[in-house]
């Protein structure tokens, strides 16, 4: 097995006395004080995660549009300058390579942000599809950000103290450069995986870069009540926000259908890769739903769903405490007949049905404050 | 943490108070489970049995199973516990989880002491 890798922050997540965990062959921090701690601190005020592992790919030429749009499900020229948007890759069959997120740098530069596990699979398939089309280059930058989330009602108030960019004037999923730290030209966008307000800014990778500017953020926050978070927190995060995690809700068994994300695969569009067995396929026989376990006994990742007859009928793709709802919630696929919220089913926790119920999802859903 | 002397501890991180018959968790398993949220208890007046599960914890991110350190009658369990898991991970040594009957107290003595399971600890973690 390879070593696994680091990000530039790994000490200082050890002087934080961080656990650490192998994600996606990542040493990552998966809690510093604690995942319930950690997961309020970003409902109720802020944290800060290292997300370095993920990879950044770049695109470069006036053949960038066409060669993104022929491998992203979702409208890349809809994009303006200084735009993101969610999107994902696809096989031929309609399933998932990867989840991605886009970004309009320039009409001729485009970086596509994607997830730490999949990397070699993403960049191989990237240049396997598009590598030979014109006007087009394509670079592999993850290794060259730290990468670094921000995130709450009150991430906006932090990194004001730390850069004069008008933070107010990025919108959800916009993003510009500017000075952070000292340092010119950050990525600062505003998104995020916490289904929180909070932003991503992209740092040199350099150890003591990535350490100054962590600390700086850190004290910015304290008198937000700023946490360190882990992958852990940011898991129950996403969870309770009901977004996709790549090998879970979406992976290269599932297609958009079933995953409920179509809404972001644009089939009036050119051709893409998937887009033709996408228009060709049925309705889907299953479908991913939320679950709220009703009584006691909490849902994990691969647990049978069943029928209250006892058959199975599906499984958890995720299922957690949620620590802000305070409700065991799991998201799941079972067959489009039985998902309507309301429908009353079990899920197998360590060989005992324990009952559930589908209901709407997201679980949790911020209310948006006006903007300031 | 220190693990008390007087206790006996199990690989499966379980410790037990043999004077008071009270069973726990260390406090090295509360920190690698994290913040405890369930604990599944068996009836009083059921039968554990050495080595074997007789109910599970579960944290945020995990869940794990409770082995006994000894073979016994569950004479009471700690109902505290049923709404405050979290009693664990701030005191894993005052908060048992039952209290047993052994049925022979020399089990105890095939269980590891409070140096032994520190020492075990020490090298699973490294």
């Amino acid at each position: 097995m390879p070593a696994l890798r680091r990000t530039a922050l790994y000490p200082v997540h050890r002087e934080l006395g961080a656990k650490m965990v192998d994600f996606g062959g990542w040493d990552m921090p998966v809690e510093y004080s604690g995942i319930t701690a950690e997961h309020l601190a970003v409902r109720t005020a802020v944290g800060l995660f290292d997300v370095s592992h993920m990879g950044d790919i770049q695109f470069r030429g006036p053949g960038s549009l066409a060669a993104i749009q022929s491998i992203s499900m979702n409208d890349a020229s809809k994009l303006a300058v200084g735009q993101a948007q969610y999107s994902a890759m696809l096989y031929p069959q309609g399933t998932f390579v990867d989840d991605i997120l886009v970004h309009k740098f320039s009409d001729n530069d485009y970086l596509l942000v994607i997830n730490a596990g999949t990397r070699a699979k993403d960049y191989q398939w990237i240049r396997t599809q598009v590598g030979s089309f014109a006007g087009v280059h394509i670079s592999d930058y993850s290794d060259h950000y730290t990468q670094l989330a921000i995130q709450g009602p009150r991430a906006a108030e932090t990194l004001a103290k730390l850069t004069k960019v008008n933070l107010s004037g990025i919108k959800n999923y916009w993003f510009t450069w500017g000075t952070v730290c000292g340092l010119p030209n950050v990525l600062i966008a505003r998104t995020g995986y916490t289904g929180e307000d909070g932003f991503e800014i992209y740092l040199p990778s350099d150890e003591p870069t990535s350490a100054r500017v962590w600390q700086e953020i850190l004290q910015a926050g304290q008198e937000f009540g700023i946490l360190p978070c882990g992958l852990g927190a940011r898991n129950t995060l996403r969870l309770e926000s009901a977004m996709a995690l790549y090998g879970h809700e979406i992976s290269e068994e599932i297609n958009v259908l079933e995953a409920g994300l179509e809404r972001f695969s644009k089939l009036g569009k050119s051709d893409f890769v998937g887009s033709q067995a996408l228009l060709q396929a049925g309705p889907p026989k299953r479908k991913l739903v939320g679950l709220e376990m009703v009584e006691r006994g909490i849902a994990r990742d691969g647990y049978k769903v069943l029928s209250l007859a006892g058959e199975a009928i599906g499984y958890v793709t995720s299922g957690s405490p949620a620590p802000f709802l305070k409700k065991n919630i799991a998201l799941a696929y079972v067959p489009v007949d039985q998902s309507a919220p309301g429908t009353e089913v079990a899920v197998e926790v360590r060989g005992n049905p324990v009952k559930a119920v589908v209901v709407p999802t997201p679980f949790y859903r911020r209310v948006k404050k006006q903007a300031k | 943490m220190a693990y008390p002397e007087t206790y006996r501890y199990t690989k499966e991180h379980e410790w037990i108070d043999a004077a008071a018959g009270k069973v726990g968790i260390t406090d090295y398993a509360q920190g690698t489970l994290g913040d405890i949220v369930f604990v599944d208890l068996p009836k009083v007046g059921s039968k554990v049995e050495k080595g074997k599960v007789f109910g599970s914890v579960e944290s945020v991110k995990a869940v794990s199973d409770l082995y006994s350190p000894v073979t016994g009658t569950v004479l009471e369990v700690n109902q505290e516990l049923a709404t405050a898991p979290e009693k664990i991970n701030s005191d894993a040594h005052g908060a048992w989880i039952l209290k047993v009957e052994l049925a022979d107290p020399s089990e105890v003595d095939q269980l590891l002491n409070a140096a032994d399971y520190e020492k075990f600890v020490t090298e699973e973690t490294h």
